[in-house]
């Protein structure tokens, strides 16, 4: 995984709550069986509305997604990161996200950033009154910084250093390995297999 | 110290708990299908890893297959080479498949509870999120990202970090007529689709002791509805009884030392909850959905609300982009509304019971002219069991559609969708815009429900018959 200390960029508002997966890429997008290529499926009904935000010559060179409350409800495809990377996009700021995208978001690299609701809306405004504003969001500090304005936010230690390190979760994992044969050893022997199969 | 029942699976799966880190829990049964699992397969690959438990995985396709011509090669080519690689990769790994035409195939949340693979106190994950089905069972389900399919593929465990936990409380005796699935609808819509988002809920009371195992896993299917991953149910003695002598389940001395744990499965008496609401069972009626998500719901005998009638700014504002998508003006009585096609099926609603109860209201009748209803069983183990005892006749009878089993129109990945300003009664989980294909519109809503739309061509509920 890449490594994530600090990205600066213009961002896109997208004034509405709850975008689920299904918005973020249909379904009938999830047919790839590789990790790129699912920039074309990001919002593609809303797309259709040449009025969508995303739409408009003065975002189109965005790289953070402002939006609002319960972004990536719904399924637990991780598609829906990888659109909005494969489209451009390395930051996404809300006032909640949905857990399993904010697990899938943050293990593949896409930073998913909280601000309270109100710090949301002061974005959106000041974004919209200059589409071209630049926005840091630094790990190091934990601040998302535009004009003179310094907002810090929470992320765990642990989340941070992964994604600051660019550390493969499998490669830690594999480091205590030791340990899960012992669990193994010591779990109860009725727990059921898949294989062979019974019927 | 007092714990709650999810905190006793929790702490029984800990590989590893030290500070400053997320705890690494082991994973007990690992489900997967064609849709979020090729690029897992394809990073160990890459890294040169292997599947460290293949015995404790099962793979189903699902998502993708017609329900249609079963023993034809898949007509479209994408989805083909989706559900190619799954099988490709199965086989390199040496993992059990059910493909398409075998008798164990079907919507891989239907399939292993039937198996009796699902068992109370385990850790299950799946790609997908109405994995906290098996919640139901007692166990600690919920639904992970394809990173995670390929963690746990890779060391059979994963790191996370311990949840909030939330009591639901549902009290008293449910009026006829009214299902789980009202149950689970009007709990979403008091709690919002954010409202569990950090936790692991807890259903409890004695409206849920009540409920059939099958009736129990429709409301901890939409656990993630709610925007929790997962969500349980204490294992009792209807538990035990669904489970005993399933292909999986425990044999002998087996059964025994297993009972015993599993026994022990609830949350102590004097275990904290962070949070808890309570829900009054004999107030409820049949609950449907108005809008694009699935917290926008009213019992089926209320109006369309109105955006003012809500006080936060985001839901207002989310109420008329709703009323707008769905075409609905507010102050419309539900039961006005004039439905196009009905789904039956999906993990939610297409187990052998949720086909019975639909299939006695259909009995003798016939489909509205205008409604095309297609009946999906979950599996093709539930497919059997209905034609054996001939729901299928039934259903044909009537004018319906009997497909064979897969998710079908509840996620329109196959050919089963809704057509552009189309608008379903559906059994199935999600109401969102375009779910079930582009430009479709779709109200969520019980079996029962579903059953009497489709005789009188408008929202319906059984006593309007």
């Amino acid at each position: 995984m890449e490594k994530f200390i600090s990205h600066t960029g213009s961002a896109l508002p997208l004034r509405r709550s709850n975008v689920d997966t299904d918005q973020i890429i249909p379904a009938v997008y999830l047919k790839r069986v590789t990790r790129s290529g699912f920039e074309d499926g990001l919002f593609a009904a809303w797309r259709s509305d040449p009025e969508f935000v995303l739409n408009k010559a003065e975002y189109s060179k965005a790289s953070i997604l402002v939006a609002g409350a319960d972004f990536g409800t719904g399924s637990s495809r991780e598609h829906a990161v990888w659109a909005l990377q494969n489209y451009g996009f390395k930051v996404v700021i809300s006032s909640r996200f949905a857990d399993i995208f904010r697990g899938n978001s943050l293990k593949a690299g896409l930073l998913t950033v909280i601000l309270g609701q109100s710090d949301v809306e002061a974005l959106w405004s000041a974004i919209e009154a200059e589409p071209s504003l630049e926005i840091e969001v630094d790990l190091e500090t934990r601040l998302v910084s535009y004009k003179n304005q310094a907002i810090s936010f929470d992320l765990d230690d642990y989340t941070r250093w992964r994604l600051m390190e660019g550390l493969d979760d499998i490669g830690l994992t594999l480091r205590k390995i030791d340990e899960v044969e012992n669990f193994e050893e010591k779990r109860a022997k009725y727990k059921p297999k898949t294989l062979p199969v019974l019927s | 110290m007092a714990k709650t029942l999810a905190e006793k699976v929790w702490d029984d799966h800990l590989v590893r708990s030290a500070s400053g880190e997320p705890d690494l829990l082991y994973i007990d049964l690992h489900l997967i299908h064609e849709v979020t699992s090729p690029q897992a397969f394809d990073g160990l690959r890459l890294a040169k890893r292997g599947v460290r438990r293949p015995d404790l995985t099962l793979a189903t396709e699902d998502h993708n297959v017609p329900t249609l011509n079963i023993d034809k090669p898949i007509a479209d080519p994408v989805s083909r080479l989706q559900v190619d690689t799954l099988r490709k990769n199965c086989q390199e790994f040496g993992i059990r498949l059910h493909s398409l035409g075998d008798v164990e195939q079907g919507i891989v949340h239907v399939v292993g509870p039937q198996l009796g693979l699902t068992q109370p106190g385990m850790t299950i994950v799946c790609g997908d999120s109405h994995t906290s089905t098996h919640g139901a069972f007692g166990a600690l389900a919920f639904g992970i990202g394809t990173s995670e399919v390929e963690h746990v593929l890779a060391t059979q465990t994963l790191p996370l970090s311990r949840p909030k936990t939330m009591a639901i409380n549902v009290e008293g005796k449910l009026k006829p007529g009214v299902t789980s699935k009202d149950i689970i609808l009007a709990i979403i819509a008091k709690i919002g689709t954010g409202g569990g988002q950090g936790y692991i809920l807890e259903y409890c009371g004695s409206a849920i002791r009540a409920l059939s195992m099958e009736a129990r896993m429709t409301i901890c299917n939409m656990s993630i509805e709610a925007g929790a991953r997962a969500g349980l149910i204490a294992p009792d003695e209807t538990t035990f009884a669904y489970l005993k002598d399933r292909p999986h389940a425990p044999k002998g001395e087996d059964w025994q030392r297993a009972l015993a744990y599993w026994s022990e499965l609830k949350s102590d008496s004097d275990a904290k909850f962070d949070k808890e609401i309570t829900l009054d069972a004999d107030q409820l009626s049949p609950f449907v959905t108005w809008g694009t998500n699935p917290g926008q719901g009213i019992p089926l005998d209320g109006v369309i609300p109105s955006p003012q009638d809500f006080t936060d700014p985001e839901e207002v504002s989310a109420a008329e982009r709703a009323l707008v998508y769905m075409d609905l003006k507010a102050g419309t009585p539900m039961k006005k509304i004039k439905i196009d096609t009905v789904f039956l099926g999906s993990c939610t609603n297409g187990r052998i019971e949720d086909l019975r109860a639909a299939a006695e209201i259909i009995k003798g009748k016939k489909v509205a002219s205008d409604i095309r209803m297609m009946v999906v069983p979950g599996s093709a183990r539930v497919r059997l069991q209905a034609e054996a005892e001939g729901l299928d006749k039934l259903f044909l009878e009537a004018g319906a559609e009997w497909r064979s089993a897969g998710c079908s129109m509840c996620l329109g990945m196959n050919p089963d969708q809704l057509a552009p300003g189309e608008r379903s009664a559906s059994t199935s989980n999600r109401n969102f815009e375009g779910r079930q294909g582009k430009g479709g519109r779709t109200h969520l809503v019980s079996p029962l429900v579903a059953a009497a739309t489709a005789l009188r061509g408008t929202l319906s509920s059984p006593a309007d018959l």
